[in-house]
């Protein structure tokens, strides 16, 4: 008899197995049938440092809405194997109702798993695989899952025919067989998680990370140079830019350290190229001089921070947002400059192309503080919109009988600037204090008047409505920035189903910072929760020192690797209340 | 033979240099002017880019575009930007201590790289903005107020590194000949790939001793080769007071170039549905 199950709008499951077995890769391949079936979600990797043989683990949540991040536990895990496990498997509860799927011949079960009294059925994989000419245990574990929570078997060999399109007709019927094989073992389980049909979507869903919507919104605000040095968890952006730059006419060059290609983007910016580099903390510290050399010499470039744990080498592949600091405060001498911070993955486009609209227009370093959470995330999402943000630099016009001065005196404190090649704009940039020429200069009312143009073009830049994001009008205010909002928001979510109104407000203009649009958002507001992941409160201390916080103010602050998670923050709320 | 279109003084600035007076670098500059002359490009197409130093003041007293950006970083800034725009001549000026001591991996790089630039040198051995410390070409028993008694370490080999890491031109002159040196560099910068030229310019100032080099260089007694080996042994075993080209290789230069023309990113986003 078949039990009809109730219809849930999220899942999640996770496919562990050693680095090589193929975990990442079936998880992929489920989260694109997903969004093919209308569903949305997101892909988290657990990768060891070893290429193979490490650990490795794609943990999935699907859901009938928009959701950028894990819920805190799982309903299916799927093994191909235990190897390592250990290492993150403390990380990944699976719900009391949740069901383990593990092929006896690799072993027990760790404790940590079956303590929780969580459902074990035995597959054997290996066997199963064996018996498919071709057969692989990571697409059988797929079809286990596709089976457990109703995923059509014609959405995933759609997204299977192309992947292995190259690899021939036998590559593609031994997945079937795979597929095929799990869903009929999967199906004699007496359990099952069936996620809520959704309307086929109008618009293709997107299927991207955040360090590609970083790359792809660097192309649309018009960059056409970057320069690379690999650092994770950065180097997708630069993988990312490397082709796409080749195929739109641009070009990334891999520097020897970040003290070369943070100087490469200021050449290439300075020869009137839009120019990018992306990099981690390690590599930020190493930029830090040069920054300010864009900053004195009004060098139009974007450096994306995708942070991760700090400080030194930290734990390179796991996120934190405690290079606020440095970003805000690095530079030596008064180096004014802006940063922007992204509120997700689909964020990441939109934010990095504003940056490159920003340091075009500003003349002037901009910094994107992605990090590891939202620039590793695959996430299934809407198309992000397009927005008319594009590189425009006000540029030197000669006129007749007038010397040119770069650094001359306007009304927006932004000077025209002349681009190599361009007869009679000939000047020399300069990390020297200057005159309006650019004349190497020492005297106090050159070095007044400069920074005074410097501080004043940024503080009188209209950043709009674009500070920050504000949700809901609750006199309880979740602050936060960066990639705990999406958690927050669904914090907010969880509360307000429980008839409890908090308003979210989350930050994307960080420096200069927005003290009158934050003071109006702020309007009512009786209880502040401040919400980072950084250990020491940065974020909060910058906040105050430009504003006084109304009404009861509480921290919520920790370092990674652990992300703050919605639970956590609705229990905050929620106990705070009750207090 | 046509009249030449620009003159030495087309090429030079209105503003006065700090170096002091019998200062090596400012035959440099006059060699620069004039072989840029020589080459006929106008001002605004060439693009002079140094580090910090008394040799890297040079691009503003230069009429082209300049660039004084950071100690040590002016290889990778010009990698960018002849990159970016490959249209332009792009000359690089340099001296011991930003070239080799702070800048040193970048030397390496920007040989292996051979991006069509020309890098110029100006070797004093010694720090002479921050007033006379021993740099990595400064001979190792040279007494200091930050080394006294001499640093004890092993000089620098410039012409020998460069050569090793794949400089596809390689020449020393001395600041004093200005006619060898303005020849050199115009065959610097006409090479295509990275050309290097050291130039022995003394320091008046911090190394007194150095004004006799003017008695002490000497031309090459050999040609000039494209065979990096015969180049290694001759550079290995000259006094480091040869003068003229001794290297003149065939690699290709570096290729990634940035075109005017902005290609459709429609692709790129498709890319993206599901």
């Amino acid at each position: 008899m078949t039990v009809m199950k109730p219809l849930l709008e999220n899942v999640s499951f996770a496919i562990v197995g050693s680095g090589g077995a193929g975990a990442i890769t079936a998880g992929a391949i489920l989260l694109e049938a997903a969004g093919k079936a209308g569903w949305y979600g997101v892909l988290v990797r657990s990768v060891g440092p070893q290429i193979r043989g490490g650990e490795s683990a794609s943990l999935v949540r699907l859901s009938t809405g928009p959701a950028e991040n894990m819920t805190k536990d799982f309903d299916v895990l799927v093994a191909i194997d235990w190897k390592n496990s250990d290492r993150f498997i403390g990380d990944m509860p699976v719900t009391n109702s949740g069901l383990v799927v593990s092929d006896p011949k690799n072993g027990a079960v760790p404790a940590a798993i079956t303590e929780a009294g969580t459902d074990v059925a035995d597959c054997p994989l290996n066997a199963m695989a064996k018996d498919i000419p071709g057969g692989r245990e990571n697409m059988i574990a797929a079809g286990i899952v596709a089976q457990l929570i109703g995923l059509p078997i014609d959405a995933l060999m759609q997204v299977v025919e192309t992947k292995l399109a190259r690899k021939g007709e036998a590559a593609i019927l031994s997945s079937r067989a795979c597929i095929e094989a799990g869903m009929a073992q999967a199906s004699t389980y007496s359990q099952s998680y069936p996620l809520k049909p959704v309307n086929p979507p109008t618009n293709k869903r997107w299927l991207a990370t955040g360090n590609e919507m970083v790359g792809l919104g660097a192309l649309r605000g018009g960059v056409r140079f970057a320069a690379a040095y690999p650092i994770t968890p950065a180097t997708e952006v630069l993988e990312y830019l490397a082709p796409s730059l080749a195929s739109i006419g641009g070009a990334l060059v891999q520097a020897e350290d970040e003290l070369s290609s943070i100087n490469m983007i200021i050449g290439a910016s300075y020869g009137g190229r839009p120019s990018i580099t992306a990099t981690s903390g390690p590599g930020l510290a190493l930029m830090m001089e040069s920054l300010g050399l864009a900053a004195a010499a009004e060098v139009p470039i974007v450096v994306v921070d995708v942070m991760r744990c700090g400080p030194s080498t930290g734990i390179a592949t796991k996120s934190e947002q405690s290079d606020l600091n440095i970003a805000i405060y690095g530079f030596h001498g008064d180096a004014p400059h802006v940063v922007v911070a992204p509120n997700s993955v689909g964020d990441c486009l939109f934010t990095t192309q504003w940056a490159v609209h920003m340091a075009e227009t500003l003349q002037a370093p901009v910094i994107v503080l992605s990090d590891q959470s939202l620039g590793q995330a695959l996430v299934l999402m809407n198309r992000p919109a397009d927005v008319a943000f594009m590189a425009k630099r006000k540029v030197y016009e000669p006129v007749e009988g007038q010397d040119y001065q770069r650094y001359a005196m306007t009304a927006d404190c932004i000077s025209p600037m002349a681009i190599p090649g361009q007869t009679g704009g000939q000047y020399t940039a300069d990390g020297l204090t200057h005159t309006v020429r650019g004349t190497p200069s020492s005297k106090r009312s050159d070095q007044k008047e400069q920074m005074d143009k410097r501080a004043a073009k940024i503080e009188q830049f209209d950043f709009g409505q674009h500070w920050g994001h504000v949700e809901g009008t609750g006199d309880t205010v979740i602050l936060t920035w960066g990639s705990l909002t999406g958690p927050a928001r669904e914090a907010i979510g969880e509360l307000t189903a429980q008839g409890d109104d908090v308003r979210l407000i989350s930050l994307r203009q960080i420096s200069p910072f927005p003290v009158q649009a934050l003071q109006q958002a702020l309007t009512g507001a009786a209880r502040i929760l401040v919400l980072e992941q950084t250990h020491s409160g940065q974020f909060y201390r910058h906040i105050r020192s430009y504003i006084d916080l109304p009404g009861e103010v509480r921290q919520f602050n920790r370092e990674g690797p652990y992300l703050i998670g919605p639970d956590e923050i609705a229990t905050q709320i929620r106990d705070w209340k009750t207090a | 033979m046509n009249a030449p279109k620009f003159k030495a003084s087309t090429y030079k600035s209105d503003i006065e240099p700090v170096w002091c007076p019998g200062c090596g670098d400012f035959h440099v500059l006059l060699s620069i002017t004039k072989a840029l002359a020589e080459l006929g490009r106008p001002p605004e197409d060439i693009a002079v880019v140094s580090g910090i130093g008394c040799s890297s003041r040079i691009p503003a007293y230069t009429n082209c575009y300049g660039f004084h950006g950071v100690h040590g970083r002016s290889l990778a800034l010009s990698a960018g930007l002849k990159v970016a725009r490959p249209d332009l001549t792009v000359m690089v000026m340099s001296g011991d201590g930003d070239g080799f001591s702070i800048g040193g991996n970048h030397f390496l790089h920007a040989c292996r790289r051979n991006v069509d630039m020309t890098y110029v040198v100006m070797d004093n051995r010694v720090y002479g903005m921050t007033k006379g410390q021993p740099s990595p070409t400064t001979e190792s028993d040279w007494d200091s107020a930050l080394s006294p008694g001499g640093t004890g370490l092993r000089a620098f080999h410039p012409l020998v590194i460069a050569l090793a890491s794949g400089a596809n031109f390689v020449a020393r002159e001395f600041s004093g000949n200005i006619k060898a040196t303005t020849r050199t560099l115009v065959e610097a910068v006409n090479h295509p790939g990275f050309s290097f030229v050291e130039i022995l310019s003394p320091c008046v100032t911090f190394r007194p001793d150095e004004k006799e080099w003017k008695n002490t260089v000497h031309k090459a007694q050999v040609e000039e080769t494209d065979d990096p080996a015969r180049a290694a042994r001759r550079i290995m075993t000259d006094d480091g007071m040869n003068t003229g080209i001794l290297y003149r290789g065939r690699r290709p230069p570096y290729k990634a170039k940035v075109s005017d023309e902005i290609g459709d990113i429609a692709p790129l986003e498709a890319a993206f549905e599901v």
